[in-house]
Formats: structure tokens, sequence, C-alpha cells
């Protein structure tokens, strides 16, 4: 078992590394200046070089990545030009929001999709199966900025109950968990229907029946319970996603996350705090896919014993 | 299969066999695609969305990216706007139907370039193994791992914004999942023995992975090449609708769904049908995909 994460640990760190590499190649191998393009078409030579030099962009690349990421181990992950603090800093405070509406929004998500696989998977082939896949499959096809503005349209605006922008009570995260949540929901509908009905196909549900157990007990109990495995498989997959789309769905309810610190620092062409943000979530969606496969380990054995 | 044997004799008198030849693969996979009604209903509005995406001048009469501004936010169905018109007085249909142009041309392009990056990627991982497979297989992982919206947002502000980078950084970002499968089949196929037969006659490597391997990966490169396409379409719509996408008065369903944003009090319907395109190419896609994946099975062909 130890052995098993110490192999998934090294990967995760390699995987890190790698990814930081590819952040730095993007952001600074690529054609156009940076210091350029920051600090807007009117600045001169002058100043374009005097910044360049502060910033240690006249060192070779190599040098410069190197700087970067042992400044990135300890935790240095520079200062953002504009807001001139921290950017791990403002990372940190953006993320709270983050990870608060990705969780709100993935609970959402558990709550109805389960509940929609449970009964479509119990009245297969009905009509109500039938417009409940639908209604997922819609759910999987429709952007999340969309789904969102639609609900600022037609309950935010016509209820006056959820606020269509900002974040400043908790309700406010009603609508953009339920925007980010409809993917997901539609995606575990799918797969806890699909995995329920191979469950009932099974012997130990008929013999069930024919003890004469309730069958609403049969549903949660023997089917469900069992019915679960893939449902936790592909919550890990989901994560990442989780995170890259609450952004935009920050963006269109103004909530100070991540994803509206790295646009805002996009737009303004904030070098350090795009590649500081980047790197950061890349790091904790790795981190989270590493924690999951390690869960799967401890929960099906089949999974390390298989690894070599 | 169907195998049916005509007798019938020649000017000489001698007996010609004709033998008709087994449907091939491809054949048979059309007929089970055929029967399979959502498959072929989704085929039916892609169709309908590429030609509206080709035709666009000749369907409507109107400019995507002139500006009237005697015209602006108007309600659908005035002045001949069938979906109304934009803060700028554009149509909002003629703007849709030219938005198919952007988000179907990066769907299947970028997907194009990740399928070749995949199969190069996949086929010198399975067939040349040791040292190649490691370096592969360590790269497919930390793509693989890479947030895909997060990179695509990184790569398009580096690159600029613009419809050429769309197509490479979404390629570009996309190939893993396909390498990953074509480096197990390539696996597969390796051990068999027309390969092996192939390979101590002397057959250079290039011959067999474009001469033999290839055709074998086709079917697997169709359904993630379409599989692909839809998570394309949607990246492309948040990238635009961040304003990372295509530069500004090009007509793109993401972009227009952000300017959309600050009319909702008053113009509900704007922000409504770039909606209801993506949806429409996002769903046919999908179930396209779905449809190719049973029809192209071979365990499903009699």
């Amino acid at each position: 078992m130890w052995r098993y994460v110490l192999k998934r640990a090294l990967l995760a760190v390699s995987i890190i590394f790698s990814i930081s590499l590819i952040t730095f190649l993007i952001l600074n191998v690529l054609p156009g200046d940076p210091v350029a393009m920051m600090l807007g078409e009117f600045a001169d030579a002058n100043k374009i070089r005097e910044v360049r030099h502060n910033m240690g962009l006249d060192l070779p690349l190599w040098q410069q990545y190197l700087q970067w990421i042992t400044n990135l181990l300890r935790g240095d992950f520079g200062s953002s030009y504009f807001q001139k603090k921290p950017v791990l800093f403002l990372i940190l405070q953006a993320f709270q929001y983050t990870s608060y509406l990705a969780a709100m929004a993935y609970i959402i998500a558990l709550i109805i999709g389960l509940f929609m696989g449970i009964i479509a998977a119990v009245n297969h082939g009905s009509w109500l199966d039938r417009f409940l896949m639908s209604i997922s499959v819609l759910g999987i096809s429709a952007p999340s900025f969309w789904v969102a503005i639609l609900l600022q349209i037609y309950i935010g605006l016509k209820f006056k109950i959820f606020p269509v922008s900002g974040v400043q009570t908790s309700i406010g995260y009603v609508l953009p968990a339920i925007a980010l949540g409809t993917r997901y929901a539609a995606s575990i509908s799918r797969v806890t229907r699909a995995s329920m009905m191979e469950v009932m196909g099974q012997d130990f549900i008929r013999t069930a029946y024919a003890k004469g157990l309730a069958p609403f007990r049969i549903v949660m109990v023997h089917i469900f319970r069992n019915a679960l495995i893939p449902v936790i498989t592909i919550i890990g997959a989901d994560i990442g996603s989780l995170l890259t789309g609450s952004m935009i769905t920050e963006n269109v309810f103004n909530i100070p996350g991540i994803g509206k610190l790295l646009i805002d620092a996009i737009n303004r062409r904030d070098i350090p705090l795009v590649q500081g943000g980047v790197i950061y979530v890349a790091a904790v969606c790795v981190i989270i896919y590493f924690i999951v496969d390690v869960l799967y380990a401890v929960v099906n054995p089949n999974i390390r014993f298989g690894e070599k | 299969m169907t195998k049916s044997m005509t007798l019938k004799l020649d000017s000489f008198g001698k007996e010609i066999v004709k033998i008709d030849k087994p449907h091939g693969y491809y054949y048979e996979s059309f007929r089970i695609f055929r029967k399979n009604k959502v498959a072929m209903v989704s085929m039916g509005v892609l169709i309908l969305l590429i030609l509206l995406a080709i035709a666009a001048p000749l369907i409507t009469s109107f400019d995507p990216d002139k500006q009237v501004l005697s015209e602006r936010l108007l309600s659908p169905g005035v002045k001949g706007h069938l979906f109304g018109t934009d803060e700028f007085g554009r149509d909002i249909f003629t703007r849709c139907i030219y938005g198919c142009r952007i988000s179907l041309s990066v769907g299947i392009i970028s997907q194009l370039i990740a399928s070749v990056i995949g199969y190069l990627m996949g086929v010198s991982a399975g067939y040349f193994g040791k040292r190649a497979d490691d370096v592969i297989s360590f790269l497919i992982q930390v793509f693989s791992s890479i947030p895909f919206l997060l990179f695509a947002m990184a790569l398009m502000y580096a690159l600029g914004s613009g419809l050429l980078n769309l197509y490479l950084s979404l390629g570009l970002l996309s190939w893993a999942n396909t390498a990953r499968l074509i480096r197990g089949q390539v696996l597969t196929l390796k051990q068999q023995e027309y390969i092996q037969a192939c390979i101590v006659n002397g057959g250079s490597s290039t011959r067999i992975i474009f001469k033999h391997l290839l055709p074998n990966c086709i079917p697997m490169l169709i359904i993630t090449n379409t599989l692909g396409i839809p998570s394309a379409i949607l990246t492309e719509a948040s990238l635009s609708f961040l304003g990372l996408g295509v530069p500004s008065p090009t007509a793109s369903w993401g972009a227009m769904i952000s300017s959309a944003q600050t009319y909702i009090r008053t113009n509900t319907y704007y922000s409504l049908f770039p909606g209801l395109f993506i949806i429409a190419s996002v769903m046919a896609f999908n179930m396209l995909g779905d449809g190719l994946r049973d029809a192209l099975d071979p365990k499903l062909h009699k």
C-alpha cells in the first residue's frame, strides 16, 4: 500500500513540475514581449528595459525558470504588477470563494443527479425515464455561463430572492452553484442510471425481491449502495473541470474568485499573477487527483495489487 | 455478410462462377448506423448547421458586422429581424449563422489536429515501446492532468486571440485521450501475425505505422474525434465569452452571450438564441459520436 502511495506521490510531483515548465514556456517563450504588453503601447524603451531587468527577464530562459521554480517552492509567487500585493496572498484569498462555489455546486449536482438517476433507473423504459434522460442530455450540452444567464433572467430578476451579482451573503451562491452544477448533475444522473440498471439485473436482487423485502429498501440498500462505486469514480475526474468551470461562472455572477482574478489579470497583462494563478490551480487539480487515486486504492484492493 | 453464387455459361460454354464480395467493414457499419434514429437525426442537424455555415450569405440578406445604430436592440420579429438585433443594430439571426462558421470549424479542425498528434504519439509509444513509451506515457499523463480550459486561456493569452490560434491551442491540449487509446490499440495489434510477418519481412517502421496500423486505428480515431468536438465547441464558446476567442467584431456564439449579459433586464431573448445554437451543435455531435461508436464496434457486426 505505501509503495503504491509513494509511487503515485512521485508521479504527482513530477507532473506538477512538468506543468510548471509548460506554463513557463507558454507565458515566456511564445511570441510577444510580456513587458511591452504589460506596459501598453506607449511605454518608452528605457522603461521597458528597466522593468525587464527588475523582473529578471533579461537573464537566459533556463535561469529565469530555475529562479521562478525555486521561488515557488519557497512559497514566493512574486507580486502582482498592478495590485502590488503578493500573488500567493491574492490567490489564496480568491481561492476560498472558488472552492466554496465548486463544493456547493457539486453537492447540489450530487443531490439532483442521484435523485434523477434513481428515479430513471427504477422506471426504466417509461416516459419518465426518457424525459429525465433527455433533460440530462440537454444539461450536458448547455454551457454553464448560458445556464447562469438564464437563471439570472428567469429566476434572479423575476423573484428577487436570489441576487444576480456578488456574494455578500451566502444566499448569493445559490444561483451560481446551480448554474455550475447543472452539467455535473446531468452526467451523475446518467452514470447512476446505468450502474443501477446493471446491479438490478443481478441474482441477489431477485433473491431480495423473492424474500419479500420492501421494494424501497431493496432500491436504496441493495441496488443503490452497490451502484455507487462507478458514481464515486467520476467524482475524481470531475474536480478539475469543476474548478475551471467555476472560474467562468464567477465572471457571470461577479464573484471575486480565482476565475475573476485570472481574467482581470489577463486583461491587465499582469504576468506574475497569471503565471502564479495558472500553476496554483493546476497543482491543486493534480493533488486532488492524487488523493482520489489513493482513496480508490484504499477502497478497491484490485487497483493497488494490479500495479506492479 | 452476404455471399451469393451465380452460375452462368459464357460463350464458350464454360461455367462462370461469380461470388459477390462480402460487404466491407465500413459498409456494415453504415448499415448499423442508418438504423440508429437518434444518430441519423443528429447527423441531419449537423448537415443543416454546416450548410447554414457555408451558405450564410445566401440565407440572410444582412451583414453580420455592419452596425445600424438606428435599429439597436430590436425585439425578435421587428423589421424583418427574426431574432431581433443587438446593441449595435446587427441582426442576431445573421450573427448566429455566421457563428456556426467559427464554432464548427474550431471544433472540427482542432480535433483533426489533436487526432494527428494523438495518433503519432500513441503509435510511437505502442510500436517502439521502451524509452519512447515511457516518455510518451508520461506526457499523456501530464496532458490529461492539465485543466483544459485554464491552459486554453493561458495559450490564447500568450498567442493572442484569433481563429488560427484557437485551432492550434485546442488541438495541442486535447490529444492525450486519443494517444492513450491508440497506444492501447497498437499494443494489441502489434502481437498479430500480419504485423509480425511484416516486421520479419523487413518492412520499414514508416510502412507499418502508416500502411498497416493506421487503417486499423481509423475507426477509433473517428470516434474520439467526433466525441472531442463538443468539448472543443464548448471551450471555444467559453473562451469567446471571456474575450479570449476570436477578435471582437467577428460573430461567435460565446462572445454574443457575453455581450448579451448587459441586457438581461431589457432584452431577454438576446442571450437565448446563441445558447440554443451551442446546445444544438454540442448535442448533435455528442449523439452522432455515440451512434458512430455503436456502429463501428466490430462486435456488433453480423
